[in-house]
């Protein structure tokens, strides 16, 4: 089974070469930190920066420079500033070209819910709407289940949708998936996790075709 | 030469009335036009719509109007780091209007380039698009969402010159030039304030026909919200 780390890790190595890639808050931030060093990606922050840094050192900090959680950060080299307009116009023109973010649940058709729990919590759907409803490569990346031990990869999202029939990747603690028209095809297993363990923590109609591979970390 | 320089905040916020729409730039505490919300939280303008992609924090930015039960209604994409914006909301006190981030832009850019709506995928299928027109596009299903009106823009530049020209800073750009000229008044604070023709014109982020009023900030506390380094 992965922790948040192993997520991201796994996810890094669906970023190829050359790709302007927008990340979301949570585990998706921490991508960054495994894309390998011959790889040359610029992170997108829909707030209106591409080729997106580190954190900056102590004391170098700016408040003119942050990222679209509102966290300090530094510009590379090749660096651009720009408005929220031409910011989503990059993404909703689909020249970004992979979008990673966090789900409460992912439905087998590719719906997804993550910004509203009615009655508990109402914070907004920031650019999530915007990123789902154009991005073409989507990879969400979550945990299984939820606090609760539930599916959180269901026949039918019960939460208020961010997007319908987005989602084309999903990595979890547990596996990696693809949502094809028939649901969720299993790709590969978390090291030491039996498709067994996946099948029960899946509500959602689950594809399993031959031998499923264990990631490789 | 046409100027836009007024004295101070004062004479910038001339007009602003109770019940008005306002449109606010900033992300998060980032860009957002300090010295205009202080004034207004002065005035004690009351029932106003905010049109502005967050909310501030408890204590600065739009949660001072908060606090001070001047806001009627959140037109934002974004609420969180907020208690008393989520207390109100909660209550019934504040209505809420959560737009995606992309399609507030729009909705701002539009009002400023004169196109009464614009069409946008961002939100279908979602309530979002809840009794609002929708139309497919290249197979693909988008949702009609019309232009903001509003009665003033306050915004936040970097650099500015007397004849409203504006030069925006790193990511404190953000909504900024979107709202310039989206609203009947716009009024520009900046840090820096020259005469015309010291700014380089390929330069300009705004041009000044989009700014009625432009004044030097006398303060800016330009707060952190997430304070995040790395270790040398």
């Amino acid at each position: 089974m992965l922790d948040k780390n192993g997520i991201a890790k796994r996810i890094a190595q669906e970023v190829k070469n050359g790709f302007y890639v927008n990340l979301g808050i949570g585990i998706p931030t921490l991508v960054a930190n495994f894309v390998r060093d011959d790889i040359e990606v610029e992170f997108q922050s829909e707030n209106g920066i591409l080729g997106m840094g580190a954190f900056p050192f102590e004391g170098e900090e700016d408040a003119d420079l942050i990222n679209a959680g509102k966290q300090t950060i530094t510009a590379l080299p090749g660096a651009s500033y720009f408005d929220s307009a031409t910011s989503f116009g990059m993404i909703r023109g689909k020249h970004v070209d992979l979008t990673i973010l966090g789900a409460m649940e992912v439905a087998e058709n590719g719906d997804i819910a993550n910004w509203k729990i009615p009655g508990k919590m109402v914070k907004g759907m920031g650019g999530a709407m915007d990123l789902v409803a154009s991005a073409e490569n989507i990879i969400v990346a979550m945990m299984h289940t939820n606090k609760a031990g539930e599916s959180k990869l269901l026949k039918k999202c019960s939460l208020p949708l961010t997007g319908v029939g987005c989602v084309t990747k999903i990595v979890t603690n547990l596996a990696v998936l693809e949502v094809i028209e028939e649901g969720f095809k299993l790709i590969e297993r978390a090291p030491g996790v039996s498709v067994e363990e996946i099948q029960k923590a899946t509500e959602g109609n689950l594809i399993i075709e031959g031998e499923i591979p264990e990631m490789e970390l | 030469m046409i100027t836009k320089t007024v004295k101070n905040v004062q004479e910038a916020l001339k007009g602003v009335e109770n019940g008005m729409t306002f449109m606010l730039g900033g992300f998060g505490l980032c860009g957002i036009p300090e010295n205009a919300i202080a004034e207004l939280v002065k005035l004690n303008i009351k029932d106003i719509t905010c049109i502005s992609n967050n909310a501030g924090v408890d204590d600065f930015g739009l949660g001072l109007l908060l606090q001070k039960k001047q806001i009627k209604k959140m037109i934002s994409s974004y609420v969180g780091e907020n208690a008393e914006f989520e207390r109100q909301m909660l209550s019934g006190e504040l209505d809420v209007e959560l737009t995606p981030q992309g399609t507030l832009a729009a909705k701002c850019q539009a009002a400023q380039q004169g196109f009464p709506a614009i069409y946008t995928p961002a939100g279908y299928g979602t309530e979002v698009a809840l009794n609002k027109e929708t139309r497919m596009f290249d197979g693909k299903m988008h949702v009609l969402e019309e232009a903001y009106k509003a009665d003033f823009a306050f915004v936040k530049a970097w650099k500015g010159d007397t004849a409203g020209n504006l030069i925006f800073k790193g990511t404190a750009r953000n909504f900024n030039p979107c709202m310039c000229g989206a609203a009947k008044i716009t009024v520009a604070e900046v840090e820096e304030l020259v005469p015309a023709g010291e700014l380089d014109p390929n330069h300009i982020h705004i041009p000044g026909i989009f700014v009625q009023r432009i004044f030097k900030g006398a303060h800016f506390e330009k707060r952190i919200e997430q304070r995040t380094v790395r270790q040398k």
